[in-house]
């Protein structure tokens, strides 16, 4: 099957606008006799199932959690970009879109990320529409504040809350919806199988968590909003329960899975404090705003960081990238971190951690107050004091949550942060209009891989979640309905939805089966391992080869030897973990093969074997500069295929940050 | 952090389904790091279960990190345990000491019907929503984001109430059951902002309704919710929302 992106032609700047002049559309009445599954309630897909609900369409939306407000969008802390230009300074829909794609190191498809810029200003504008209260200046407009890998403020936020606040705005369309029947909610509910009739995706088989009945829902189209694919290595800073399994599954019946290996390591986050941990803590990038990174000048430091004299520490990455200082992207800063510690400068117990340190923007901001307040020769204490006030209203809750976890006060000692995985940039492949290489089958928000290339922005993700789902998928996907509005819904006593629900029933009964002797916890760490060491901040051949024989191994050892308590008919959290982490041990392989197979670096993606002299990530543009969409095959293995990248409105470059 | 290792007796709450009476259940655990969470200590005490070939507890929980509001533990009498403003998730066993024994239960309301063990159903909490916690307004309908001005006070007042995170622990903490905490953030959250103003009135009113119809008890001002709230959500919102329904009401009739 050959790849078609659909982008339509013309200058980028009017691709959008001609394709929505031009779109086929529903009229009304024939959309209410059309049925949309949409699986996922966080930002992407509450935004499109509130919307394809106002516009009339018959919305079935589902959701593994007890409320669609749970979805994973909502720990988001930091903030949202757009193309505002509130701040006047010099931002633009083109600036935003030069951004992105360079902050992706040139992997992503121009014509999308260039939608998606002119699209953002128009999710802020809703966003207040619908009471998302953002941060605001004491004139009642906006506030703004910066984000990694950029030079302009235009980042939207609610103190450290932003992804609560969104998805609160979203949930809310969405519930109004409900209220209205346009759109009926499963909640407890997990999709675990598309059921295609005549090559096109028609309806899902999904559990009923509470009871363990498996359920047949029809649609005549599928939205995937299913979220990333990051606990694959087990710790992470997404939620427990994110998982790989509703794209997996649309893998497995023909959807192209793009750029797997393109993972986000974030360079802000609590260190693991032992083997009990169960997941890493973010600490905001909006951190870096005012924070500064450094580690002791000397090796193996003990001594306190409060001990520590100023001309004894080095604020690596003010050094090495002066023009971009602490706001360098999250790969670079990632992976600065990693050679410090590397090289014996970490700090902590485990040596693997580095300081962010709000000493001096304390005090910054404590003199800018006392001027404010007509202080005079202000104490040191009392500019502490006003300065920590101001850092407490900008990041109060990000520094307690800090506190909680590590029994330490952040506004007297400078945080511990190590980088942890953090995001997936790639994702089931879908074409401009975001449909997946399955017909009526889509793909949005963090489960596809179109925008973000091979590093993703901070505040860009929610972006373009919502972007997704409140303003191309309403588009898009009555281009391909409008050819539908004959067919009829289809009862789900066909027989794809009879072999579709036997194929789930068997292999839910050969998992509680096995009644092996190790939990399912024991191979997900064991996977998260092995994908953390071989095939996480740098990558080799060597070790992806071996990574690629210890999964199939450790994958084989999970089918004799897992052990499921309870039953298949009733709440069994431990079979809904068992079933994500059987996916997960199917994607690492799969990973470890993109990684192994892009003999190049670029953002996310670092191969040892490709760097520069000063060690940062060389892109091999004549051969990788496409998309690498692999196809599963004949039940065990993937066929690559390659959708070209060109830049017509953006020069190939090396990053630079320096 | 210098870090101990606890041994501690847990009394946990044990239900098959709904169906069942439920009970207690007492669990020895040993080598609990003080610098676990409360729920990594589940996991310990669950992998053991699993080991031993007998049922792990059920219990709800995503983010662990405070912000989702799916972790709902009673512990020793408490929504979310000891630390005051602080969630089940987040709440770490320094709070304990060795030697402790720490009895954990569901949430308890009517309106809250118990799934499994430790795991209850808060859909209720979802349909009053529906029943008017949003502002009605179309995808596109939007004007420019900066064309009504905020006053900072108000989108700060605004967003504190909009900071709930839909954990019900007001509810398991109130002797009435009550959700008025939780249905005076939203109700407050709007009622800062002009875009709220439209359909003020018919909110608060059809809200309440719906509280009323899921079985909640009515508030009588013990103030019990506050202090349990993970979000330090203020009770003047329900003092508020007290006199928006009651304005709502006379408007409606006259
Ligand atoms: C701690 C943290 C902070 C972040 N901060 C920021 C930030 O400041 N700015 C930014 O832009 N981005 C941020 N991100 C990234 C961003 O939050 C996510 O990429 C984004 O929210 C993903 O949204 P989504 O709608 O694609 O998926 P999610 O929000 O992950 O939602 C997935 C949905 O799919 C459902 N689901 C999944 N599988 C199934 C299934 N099989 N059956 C039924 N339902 C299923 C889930 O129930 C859920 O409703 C952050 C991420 C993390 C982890
Ligand atoms: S008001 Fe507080 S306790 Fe009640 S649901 Fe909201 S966050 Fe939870
Ligand atoms: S698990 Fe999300 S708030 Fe506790």
């Amino acid at each position: 099957m050959a790849i078609n992106s659909k982008i339509p032609a013309g200058a980028i700047e009017s691709k959008w606008e001609d394709y929505k002049s031009h779109v086929k559309l529903v009229n009304p009445a024939n959309k209410r006799s059309i049925e949309i599954i949409v699986i996922g309630t966080g930002l992407a897909g509450a935004s499109a199932a509130a919307t394809l609900g106002e516009l009339g369409y018959k919305v079935k939306a589902f959701c593994f959690q007890d409320s669609p407000r749970r979805a994973h969008s909502i720990a988001a802390q930091g903030g949202i970009n757009a193309a505002k230009n509130y701040q006047n300074d010099g931002d633009s829909t083109y600036r935003l879109f030069y951004d992105t794609v360079k902050g992706g190191d040139y992997r992503s498809r121009e014509a999308n990320v260039y939608r998606l810029a002119e699209v953002s200003a128009n999710i802020i504008d809703q966003c207040v529409a619908q009471g998302v209260p953002f941060a605001r200046e004491y004139g009642g407009m906006l506030s703004n504040r910066s984000f990694g890998g950029v030079q302009v403020q235009r980042t939207f936020y609610a103190a450290g809350q932003t992804g609560q606040q969104l998805l609160l705005g979203a949930y809310s369309a969405l519930e109004r919806q409900v209220a209205l029947g346009t759109v009926k909610m499963y909640s407890r509910h997990e999709m675990l199988e598309i059921v295609k009739i005549d090559g096109k995706a028609r309806g899902i088989i999904a559990r009923n968590l509470i009871t363990g009945e498996l359920e047949r829902h029809f649609g005549h189209a599928v939205l995937l909003c299913s979220g990333g694919y990051g606990n694959v290595f087990f710790l992470s800073t997404n939620a427990m329960g994110s998982n790989v399994t509703a794209a997996w599954k649309a893998h497995k019946q023909g959807a192209f899975f793009a750029n797997p290996c393109y993972t986000q390591i974030h360079p802000t986050c609590i260190p693991v404090s032992g083997d009990h941990q169960s997941k890493l803590t973010l600490m905001s990038e909006s951190l870096r705003n005012d924070g500064r990174i450094w580690v002791p000048k000397k090796q193996n430091d003990n001594r306190k960081p409060n001990e520590i004299p100023q001309d004894e520490r080095d604020y690596y990455l003010e050094r090495r990238y002066p023009a971009f200082g602490n706001l360098v992207p999250r790969d670079v800063a990632s992976r600065a971190a990693k050679e410090r510690c590397d090289a014996g400068y970490g700090v902590g117990s485990s040596k693997q951690a580095v300081y962010l340190d709000y000493a001096s923007a304390i005090e910054r901001y404590g003199k800018i107050e006392a001027n404010k307040h007509g202080i005079e020769d202000a104490s040191h204490d009392e500019i502490v004091r006003l300065g920590k006030e101001v850092v407490k209203e900008k990041y109060g809750n990000l520094f307690d949550m800090y506190e909680k976890i590590t029994g330490e006060n952040p506004y007297n000692v400078p945080m511990r942060i190590y980088p942890a995985v953090h995001y997936t940039m790639g994702g089931l492949w879908v074409d401009y209009e975001l449909m997946t290489s399955v017909p009526g089958l889509y793909a949005l928000g963090e489960a596809n891989f179109s925008d973000h290339g091979a590093n993703r922005l901070g505040a860009s993700a929610l972006m373009q979640g919502l972007a997704d789902g409140y303003f191309v998928i309403p588009y898009t996907i009555g281009n391909y309905l409008a050819d539908e509005i004959r067919t009829k819904a289809i009862p789900t006593d066909h027989q794809a939805f009879v072999d579709a629900e036997n194929s789930v029933k068997n292999r839910l009964h050969t998992l509680i089966n096995i009644k092996g002797t190790k939990s399912v916890d024991h191979f997900h760490k064991a996977l998260g391992k092995i994908m953390w060491d071989k095939c996480g901040m740098a990558r080799n051949a060597e070790g992806l080869q071996s990574a690629i024989q210890e999964i199939r191994a450790l994958r084989e050892e999970f089918w004799k030897d897992v052990r499921i308590p309870g039953a298949l008919d009733e709440f069994n959290p431990e079979l809904e973990k068992a079933g994500r982490v059987a996916d997960f041990l199917e994607l690492g392989e799969l990973m470890c093969n993109d990684a192994l197979n892009r003999n190049e670096s670029c953002g996310g993606h670092f191969r040892e074997e490709s760097q520069t002299e000063e060690g940062e990530a060389l892109r091999r543009d004549e051969e990788f500069s496409y998309v690498a969409a692999w196809e599963f095959k004949d039940g065990k293995s993937w066929e690559l295929h390659k959708e070209h990248l060109t830049f017509e409105s953006v020069k190939l470059a090396q990053r630079s940050y320096k | 952090m210098e870090h101990k290792d606890l041994s501690l007796k847990l009394k946990v709450w044990r239900q098959k389904n709904s169906k069942d009476n439920g009970h207690f259940e007492s669990y020895d655990v040993k080598g609990i790091s003080t610098e676990m969470s409360f729920l990594e200590m589940f996991d310990v005490l669950n992998e053991r279960l699993i080991n031993e070939g007998q049922d792990p507890i059920a219990f709800d929980h995503d983010c662990r990190e405070g912000i989702c509001g799916m972790c709902s533990m009673y512990i020793n009498g408490r929504p979310h345990g000891p630390w005051h403003g602080t969630t089940t998730c987040q709440l770490h066993m320094r709070a304990f000491k060795d030697g402790d024994t720490i009895v954990v239960e569901p949430w308890r309301a009517g309106a809250f019907p118990v799934i499994k063990d430790l795991t209850v159903d808060r859909t209720a909490l979802d349909r009053i929503i529906q029943s008017g916690g949003y502002i009605s307004v179309n995808t596109g309908n939007a004007q420019d984001a900066n064309a009504i001005p905020i006053p900072k006070h108000n989108a700060d007042k605004s967003f504190a109430a909009a900071t709930c995170i839909g954990c019900g622990a007001c509810v398991a903490a109130c002797k009435n059951s009550s959700a008025m905490l939780f249905l005076s953030a939203k109700v407050a959250q709007f009622a800062y902002l002009p875009q709220g103003q439209a359909e003020r009135e018919t909110r608060v009113i059809d809200m309440v309704d719906q509280m009323d119809k899921e079985g909640f008890g009515s508030c009588t001002n013990t103030g019990a919710c506050e202090a349990e709230c993970p979000k330090e959500i203020s009770i003047s919102n329900i003092a508020a929302l007290n006199k928006e329904y009651t304005l709502a009401k006379l408007k409606a009739e006259n």
